[in-house]
């Protein structure tokens, strides 16, 4: 490696990067004010652990996420199937744009238009819509997820399967999705972390009581940044990162054995 | 088996995709327990036939009977008839017994178990039930993918370049294998091959397809000696083609055919007179003497077992003889005539 590119890396991971190692770094100050260094301390971890309103949000985000990514798994599943498996039909373009839609679709537009729909349908705003919200937008994830790998599966076991005697339900039982499940799980552990994450959708859906772990920090730090936040958002950081790596490392997975 | 297994009739089948025909109004017999090739090059449509068959493609018109059974819309599962893919397509999540298990759910775990057992003996891989598909060299997976094939004893086995994969020593063990395991079990063989050699080795019967048609279907030997077409006559070997114009009508299959250099004899059926055709014959039915068209030989190579010869016939154009070497042979330069028994020759449209 040149000098050249090494600094390149450095500068890039660095842009990257930096905000988040500042964060974490602070997250040990001993100090209440969050700029000045005041020597090394746990102590906004133990604090975290007493706040009582904070560990609830954080219990609602991780409900509504596992719930979310249950949905939203099972539905971009099935979304990917139809999509890769399915002969051609009329619609098909509409279908793939229709499933893959809200991956591209400003936040804010589809947090608004579930209110609207919430609202016009008489449904109280709460954990329930909350986890209607984050299933719908992860949806189109999962199914990305979920179709590459069909795409890329040797469609000749299948075929085997079903010259073998089985019926298409048996096919997708015992050969199809055996083969996806490293694919369906890391779009299931991408739609967790995509609702973990989620502060714009779960503004507009929440009722009172059902406030996510990224809305009460975000509603925290406009009363001014305290250090308990920064071990908050350390720890948020701490379980996403790992679920990324499990995702990512099942999806370079090849074979599936 | 007590009775006789149905035999594969084939009627009329056609598969488009948009205008193209992949397969052209194909029909075809198989008799009960007949080892058949379909042979061709890429691209000329027997895999799909294949496909039709095995129930994947579903035929744009006409019919695929088995005996009394009509086949045409039953979908893959219901058909008893069993595919041996050319990747194999072992499931990677299986060990072997798995594998070849996978298709005999409806027969109870012992019974399963004893029948695997049983083909794994077929196919010579005792011991190997537990190992993953992918811990096997690409011989053994193709007996696993054979057993897997034949464990539901299906009443026709389509191959799929059953050897494709496989370097030529052990291809060519693994032909005879092949033989010696479909005599046995008297099960009716398809087997789709772009080698001529290979179809020459294995069937009993070959069909040559072309552009999606069945052009010929014969014995290997009848298809060496009368091929109908200039295709079929080039793909099993070396060729002398002699453009002439076919003669009257004479009594039986021996016309006469005139060339620009002569007047020579071959076979052919109904075509009729003034036709411009092709007289085909094989390097080795020609014979160099006193009698025939006029020639000079401009190359002998001797190969030990034979000798092999370049003629020149007056318009310029070659001819090449084959043939075991004898004292007294005319060496190369010299002038000859050049003939071939009415037999050895076949006649057909240019």
């Amino acid at each position: 490696m040149t000098w050249v590119t090494r600094t390149a890396l450095v500068v890039g991971l660095g842009f990257l990067y930096a905000p988040i190692v500042v964060l974490i770094g602070y997250s040990f100050n001993a100090s209440p004010l969050v700029t000045v260094w005041g020597g090394f301390s746990t102590r906004w971890y133990a604090t975290l652990l007493a706040d009582a309103p904070l560990l609830a949000s954080a219990w609602v985000s991780l409900e509504v996420a596992i719930l979310a990514s249950l949905i939203a798994t099972l539905l971009g599943t099935l979304a990917a199937l139809v999509l890769e498996r399915q002969r051609r039909f009329r619609g098909r373009a509409l279908f793939t744009g229709l499933v893959l839609g809200p991956i591209v679709m400003p936040e804010v537009m589809i947090g608004l238009s579930l209110l609207l729909m919430f609202i016009g349908i008489g449904l109280d705003r709460g954990m329930l819509t909350i986890v209607i919200a984050h299933a719908t937008f992860c949806t189109g994830f999962v199914a990305v997820v979920v179709a590459a790998r069909l795409r890329g599966l040797d469609r000749s076991l299948e075929e085997a399967a079903a010259d073998l005697g089985a019926p298409p339900l048996r096919v997708l039982t015992t050969i199809t999705l055996p083969l996806l499940a490293p694919a369906v799980i890391a779009g299931a552990l991408l739609a967790f972390t995509l609702s973990l994450d989620d502060l714009v959708i779960a503004s507009f859906v929440s009722g009172p009581g059902s406030t996510t772990l990224p809305m009460r920090l975000y509603s925290r730090v406009r009363l001014g940044v305290n250090p308990e936040i920064n071990a908050a958002s350390t720890l948020l950081v701490g379980l996403v990162s790992v679920v990324v790596l499990v995702s990512s490392w099942l999806t370079a997975r090849r074979g599936g054995a | 088996m007590s009775d006789v297994p149905p035999r594969l009739t084939v009627r009329e089948l056609t598969k488009s995709f948009g205008t193209y025909r992949a397969v052209d109004a194909v029909t075809l017999d198989l008799e009960p327990g007949e080892f058949f090739c379909l042979l061709g090059p890429s691209g000329c449509g027997k895999s799909t036939l294949l496909r039709l068959i095995a129930g994947f493609e579903r035929p744009t018109s006409g019919q695929i009977r088995l005996g009394d059974q009509d086949l045409t819309g039953l979908p893959p599962h219901r058909r008893p008839v069993n595919m041996m893919f050319q990747s194999y397509a072992l499931f990677p999540h299986m060990s072997v017994a798995g594998n070849i298990g996978y298709g005999l759910k409806d027969m109870g775990r012992t019974a399963a178990a004893v029948r695997v057992a049983e083909l794994l003996r077929l196919v010579r891989l005792e011991g190997f039930g537990e190992r993953r598909p992918e811990t096997l060299s690409g011989g053994q997976r193709q007996r696993v993918a054979l057993a897997r094939a034949l464990a539901r004893e299906p009443q026709l086995l389509l191959l799929d370049e059953p050897l494709g994969a496989l370097d030529r020593g052990l291809r060519e063990e693994t032909q005879g294998e092949l033989r010696t395991i479909q005599r046995r079990l008297g099960t009716a063989f398809v087997v789709v091959t772009h080698d001529p050699e290979e179809a020459m080795m294995l069937a009993d019967r070959i069909g040559v397809m072309e552009a999606g048609r069945l052009v010929q279907v014969a014995p290997p030997i009848a298809l060496y000696r009368r091929p109908v077409n200039r295709y079929v006559a080039g793909l099993l070997g070396d060729v002398n083609l002699l453009p002439g114009r076919l003669g009257p009508d004479a009594a039986g299959e021996v016309r006469t055919v005139e060339t620009p250099h002569g007047i020579v004899q071959g076979r052919t059926t109904s075509l009729a007179e003034g036709t411009p055709v092709v007289v085909a014959v094989r390097p080795e039915d020609l014979v160099l003497g006193a009698q025939g068209l006029p020639a000079t030989v401009t190359e002998a190579t001797f190969l030990g077992d034979r000798l092999r010869r370049t003629l020149r016939l007056p318009d310029g154009s070659f001819l090449r003889a084959s043939g075991p070497p004898a004292e007294g042979d005319p060496p190369a330069g010299s002038e000859t005539r050049v003939a071939f028994s009415a037999d050895a020759a076949a006649i057909f449209p240019a």
